[in-house]
């Protein structure tokens, strides 16, 4: 029971992490649904200082400090400038209610921990008990992207599980090789800058960002 | 059991049935300094009690036996919960008497026949008070009893005091499951108590209120006893809050001595949850009726929530 303090911690962020995916998959407003973004990084970020520091590892400071420039600065940042220009600061209603939408993600991280039980007995790190909450924070971002229709708030999931991603390989080894973590920092960077393009061209096309225009597969006459 | 076990447990109760009037007047006095008005003297509530008690009752013609003894057993019923929470020592005889399941069906009892005779009368608030209170009351028990069994599951025993002890003595730590759980209490307390952001205990505003609307064919006594179980019942949920998420300082032992050292314990948790308490109500504001579902399923979430964290990372 008497875990060291900065296990302690490490778990407490972990819980955090998994409260803010929560947080996101009910939340209607976009900017505040960005903001969450940058919040769920920060606790990302403190958790991969606090790994770093435990392990000793240094290639982890460095990944900490990836997580801290790019998803705590500069993707909110451009998700920001994306949302004033493109005018867009509320989801349309969603497709289930509030409370069915918690429900199902209930229902999701109990399936997530089940899921993740092999693998955590598997693992040898300190922190394995978490990976459950990676898959949790993979599937709800999963989840909130089915469950909107604007193009930002599911581009704010995928960010999301990227998120959840990163802290799953960071609580199964420790953090991917330096080379891969960059490789996903770049890619997550460009794929951000492409899509802002995409939403351009979507509202240029369709006057407006609601994904459901693009479910016809042709244009009805 | 001797005589004096059983003293200390009846002046245990009269203590805090005394005390809860007081424990209102506090959050009432924080909230009207916060709010930057003159605040009322935290003697406010005993004053409104005892010029209730001086009244004299009127009830509607048509009122059944039921809307009489529906004070009566609504206050009997929350004297019988402060007497099995464990607010001063966890060792004393009816704190054995209920675990905290049992006590949840105590809370519900009350309210069913505060529904109950509201809508005996037949009027159009009092039905409608009845059932926003039972939407309210349906809703909050599943959260109140996740954040118990999360408690529980920490200390491997339903009795309250057992779970008192249990968390009081285990090395400190932290634990993100129990702190799920405390926000989760919070916001079932606030429900549960008619407070904000659920119901405004203030207004008499007929299209927003639950709690006055229950009350609304009472006088004098009857309204009297009534108001003082809702201070008590306040108090009450205070009082499992504390010997959830705070247990220090309650005694462990049965002896007098213990007993008075556990008061100002219990005085200064009082003092600061009345300010938090306060301090809640003022920063937030009072949701649509129809958002109170949604707030007490984020108060089912973060229970659940604590109970899926605790599972996995057994803090």
């Amino acid at each position: 029971m008497s875990l060291p303090l900065d296990l302690q911690i490490l778990n407490s962020l972990a819980a955090l992490l998994l409260l803010v995916s929560f947080a996101m998959l009910s939340q209607r407003r976009i900017v505040t649904l960005v903001n969450l973004l940058a919040f769920q990084g920060a606790l990302l970020c403190a958790a991969t200082l606090l790994l770093a520091w435990r392990t000793g590892a240094n290639h982890l400071y460095v990944s900490a400090g990836l997580t801290l420039a790019l998803k705590v600065i500069v993707l909110p940042w451009l998700l920001h400038r994306l949302i004033r220009r493109l005018d867009v600061y509320w989801d349309t209603e969603p497709l289930l209610n509030v409370a069915g939408t918690m429900l199902i993600g209930l229902l999701i991280v109990v399936f997530s921990f089940g899921l993740a039980q092999p693998i955590s007995e598997l693992a040898s790190t300190a922190t394995r008990s978490s990976i459950g909450i990676a898959v949790a924070v993979v599937l709800l971002a999963f989840f909130t992207m089915i469950t909107r229709r604007k193009a930002t708030s599911q581009v704010v999931g995928f960010l999301s599980m990227e998120n959840g991603l990163f802290f799953g390989a960071m609580s199964a080894t420790y953090g991917m090789p330096m080379i891969v973590e960059f490789g996903v920092a770049l890619d997550v960077l460009v794929a951000m800058l492409v899509l802002g393009v995409f939403f351009f061209q979507i509202r240029e096309q369709f006057d407006s960002l609601d994904l459901q225009h693009l479910e016809a597969l042709k244009e009805d006459r | 059991m001797n005589v004096t076990t059983w003293i200390l447990q009846v002046l245990e109760i009269l203590a805090a049935v005394a005390a809860a009037p007081l424990f209102l007047g506090w959050v009432n006095q924080c909230r009207a300094w916060l709010q930057n008005r003159n605040a009322p003297s935290v003697l406010q509530p005993y004053r409104n009690i005892r010029k209730l008690f001086h009244k004299e009752a009127v009830i509607a013609s048509n009122a059944s036996q039921l809307f009489r003894l529906a004070p009566y057993i609504v206050f009997g019923t929350m004297v019988t919960a402060a007497a099995v929470i464990p607010s001063l020592g966890t060792r004393l005889p009816f704190t054995r008497a209920a675990d905290a399941i049992a006590l949840v069906g105590l809370l519900a009892t009350a309210r069913v026949f505060l529904s109950l005779a509201a809508m005996d009368v037949g009027t159009a608030f009092g039905t409608l008070g009845a059932r926003r209170e039972m939407m309210v009351g349906f809703l909050a028990e599943p959260a109140l009893l996740m954040v118990i069994f999360v408690a529980s599951m920490i200390s491997a025993t339903t009795a309250l005091p057992d779970i008192s002890e249990r968390l009081a003595t285990q090395a400190l730590g932290l634990y993100p499951s129990l702190a799920f759980t405390a926000v989760a209490f919070t916001m079932v307390l606030l429900a549960e108590n008619a407070r904000i952001p659920v119901d405004n205990p203030s207004t008499h505003l007929e299209l927003t209120m639950i709690h006055e609307a229950l009350l609304l064919e009472y006088s004098a006594r009857h309204l009297a006893l009534m108001e003082w179980a809702s201070a008590l019942k306040l108090f009450n949920y205070a009082c499992i809050g504390f010997a959830l998420f705070v247990p220090w300082g309650a005694a462990m032992q049965q002896t007098p001595l213990a007993l008075l050292a556990a008061i100002p314990a219990l005085a200064l948790k009082l003092l600061i949850a009345g300010a938090g308490l306060a301090f809640i109500e003022t920063v937030s504001a009072k949701l649509r009726v129809f958002r109170a579902p949604e707030f007490l399923a984020t108060a089912f979430l973060f229970a659940v929530l604590g109970l899926l964290v605790h599972l996995l990372l057994g803090a």
